[in-house]
């Protein structure tokens, strides 16, 4: 800023900006152009390949009127409702009672967590041996003598939505779990020590003040659970293939199915909008939030 | 004598182990240690059987006589109905997709969170801004113009690509966290080395990533997991010969030919899962904190 003659502003901090062109290009071309590219030809009535033959909103109405991506749309909503309601309160115990100072703490944690790092078809595959309706569970409650046992989900249309969320919670409680535990970690102590001295009973600190104090933790929960629903494919991939008949097909195999094996790009390109404006409807409110929280400082 | 046992009697009550609040949470994380544990023993106990004998009693049933038989066939010869190498042909796919993918995610981002901790130029904020949001767009959204884009360049198909995707979707994450990484070292160093003279490479690779050992690490747990566990990504965007391993997984196991070989398809799993197992239970805490890295603001 001193009054030598400047070079130009292009030019300045200039390695820092060719070394910044892949971020420049992910987020410009990738995340923003892509994205935007979709949604434009979600217009369309491509086919077998993309072509600008607008449509308006036909591709829309003949998703929202189509059977299978109704059905697609209420498996979501099951999976996400319950998933998001039983990780959050799972994970939410798991942690607290991790955070008793109990023995065998860092034991108990690896076990919680570790499935997290297997991958979701791992995970399917594993349960669907796991429910297997011969040799499974059903097999096991049965063999210890009540023979009129019945437990096998993945073969009841009604149900198998529900062996998917058994999965989902085994793989993914464990990160629930690390996120509360940090949050409930990062409360002080004092407040403990208050309401021993008030002689509030512990559940009761925790419900009333301990989680409303870890709000943080809490939203970064619901966040990260909720968008890893809207994108659930492969789970379901390796586990049912989305049936017994359309049971437990999702949103992210029906833009599979559409765009790489029926050769009808516009309805995937549709689908994957709706898609998207699922995660916007999440996202939105979160950043308004972080961002007041941010300058509230 | 006597008065020292009197002494001792006034002295703090010893702490009781055993309580009933302790047996409830003693009782409540063991039961749910089983939840989580049950897969992985019946995964294992499952390969290690015959088929006459899975046949014969349920998952949970211990095998009679240990055989590997299922593991040999699994890794070497199980059909995915396109090929009959078994596991090992995916194996090698997901190490030449793995190694290039991890070092090229790792070397871009680690510029980016320099240039963003250090070097910030107008607009910069705003494209990590950007950056952040795209982690959070399903991958479907962009699946279809990748392809194109990937055609466009004549990666389409090719291991290359796919590293280029890996890369691309592993930016957010680890930009961040070297972004906040950089960031939280002193400044004075960038400032004396700068006064010494250092440009923006020097400083970096000279002074700045030979300190960043930990930051590398959680970085490398991180994708190495991640890209491993990738189906999505190496379903579009490689041809059958170099699918990864979790993709001729699914394949071996949900392939529709022939008599379902539980044993051999539980064998399978296990060696698939194997690789982010065991760099699982190796890192421990650093595993951790990676996913922290991710969850604070991710």
């Amino acid at each position: 800023m001193s009054g030598n003659a400047r070079p130009n502003r292009l030019f300045r901090n200039l390695s820092s900006k060719i070394a910044s062109i892949p971020m420049a290009l992910t987020a410009l071309v990738i995340f923003i152009g892509c994205s935007a590219w979709t949604v434009v030809y979600s217009f369309t009535g491509s086919r077998l390949l993309p072509k600008t033959r607008w449509v308006g909103v036909d591709q829309y109405d003949r998703l929202w009127g189509t059977d299978r991506w109704i059905v697609s749309i209420e498996n979501l909503a099951i999976y996400g409702g319950c998933m998001l309601v039983f990780s959050l309160t799972l994970g939410f115990v798991m942690a607290a009672l991790l955070d008793q100072r109990i023995r065998f703490e860092n034991t108990f944690r690896t076990v919680f967590l570790y499935p997290y790092a297997l991958s979701f078809v791992v995970t399917g595959l594993t349960w669907q041996w796991m429910l297997n309706p011969t040799f499974g569970l059903q097999k096991v409650v049965r063999d210890f003598g009540f023979v009129d046992f019945t437990f096998a989900p993945l073969t009841n249309s009604d149900f198998a939505i529900y062996g998917v969320l058994l999965a989902g919670l085994w793989q993914g409680t464990g990160l629930v779990m690390v996120i509360m535990l940090a949050g409930l970690r990062g409360i002080d102590e004092d407040i403990w020590k208050a309401s021993r001295v008030d002689g509030i009973p512990k559940w009761k600190t925790y419900i009333m003040i301990v989680l409303p104090l870890m709000r943080g933790a809490l939203i970064t929960a619901v966040v990260l659970v909720a968008t890893s629903i809207i994108k659930v494919f492969d789970l379901i991939v390796a586990q049912t293939q989305g049936g017994p008949g359309l049971a437990t097909e999702v949103p992210a195999k029906y833009v599979m199915d559409m765009m790489f094996r029926n050769q009808n790009l516009g309805q995937g390109f549709a689908a994957s909008t709706m898609m998207l404006l699922f995660v916007m409807i999440i996202l939105i409110p979160w950043a308004v939030y972080e961002y007041r929280e941010k300058r509230r400082g | 004598m006597a008065d020292l046992a009197f002494k001792d009697a006034c002295g703090p009550r010893p702490k009781k182990a055993f309580t009933l609040p302790n047996f409830i949470i003693y009782t409540t994380l063991t039961l749910l240690a089983i939840y989580y544990l049950a897969p992985l023993y019946v995964m294992i106990v499952t390969s290690l059987k015959t088929m006459p004998e899975v046949r014969l009693g349920n998952v949970f049933s211990l095998p009679q006589e240990v055989t590997i038989e299922p593991w040999i066939k699994a890794w070497a010869t199980a059909c995915t109905g396109l090929n009959c190498d078994g596991l090992s042909r995916g194996f090698w796919n997901s190490v030449q997709i793995l190694v290039p993918s991890v070092v090229l995610s790792i070397a871009v981002a680690s510029v980016n969170g320099y240039a963003l901790a250090f070097w910030r130029f107008k607009g910069a904020n705003l494209l990590f801004t950007i950056l952040l949001f795209g982690a959070f767009i399903p991958y479907q959204v962009m699946l279809y113009p990748i392809v194109m884009i990937l055609r466009d360049i004549g990666l389409y198909g090719d291991v290359w690509g796919l590293v280029i995707v890996h890369s691309i979707f592993g930016m957010p994450i680890l930009t961040l966290l070297f972004r906040n990484y950089f960031s939280s070292l002193p400044e004075e160093l960038f400032k004396a080395a700068r006064v010494d003279g250092a440009g923006f490479w020097r400083i970096l690779i000279r002074v700045l990533l030979p300190m960043s050992a930990p930051i590398v690490v959680v970085a490398i747990i991180l994708q190495v997991t991640g890209i491993w566990n990738d189906f999505l990504f190496g379903v579009v965007y490689t041809r059958p010969e170099s699918y990864p391993m979790t993709v001729q997984l699914n394949n071996i196991v949900n392939s529709t030919f022939g008599e379902k070989e539980y044993n051999v398809n539980m064998a399978a799993t296990i060696l698939t899962g194997l690789v982010p197992l065991v760099v699982y239970f190796v890192s421990g805490k650093l595993f951790v904190r990676g996913i922290a890295a991710g969850a604070v603001k991710g």
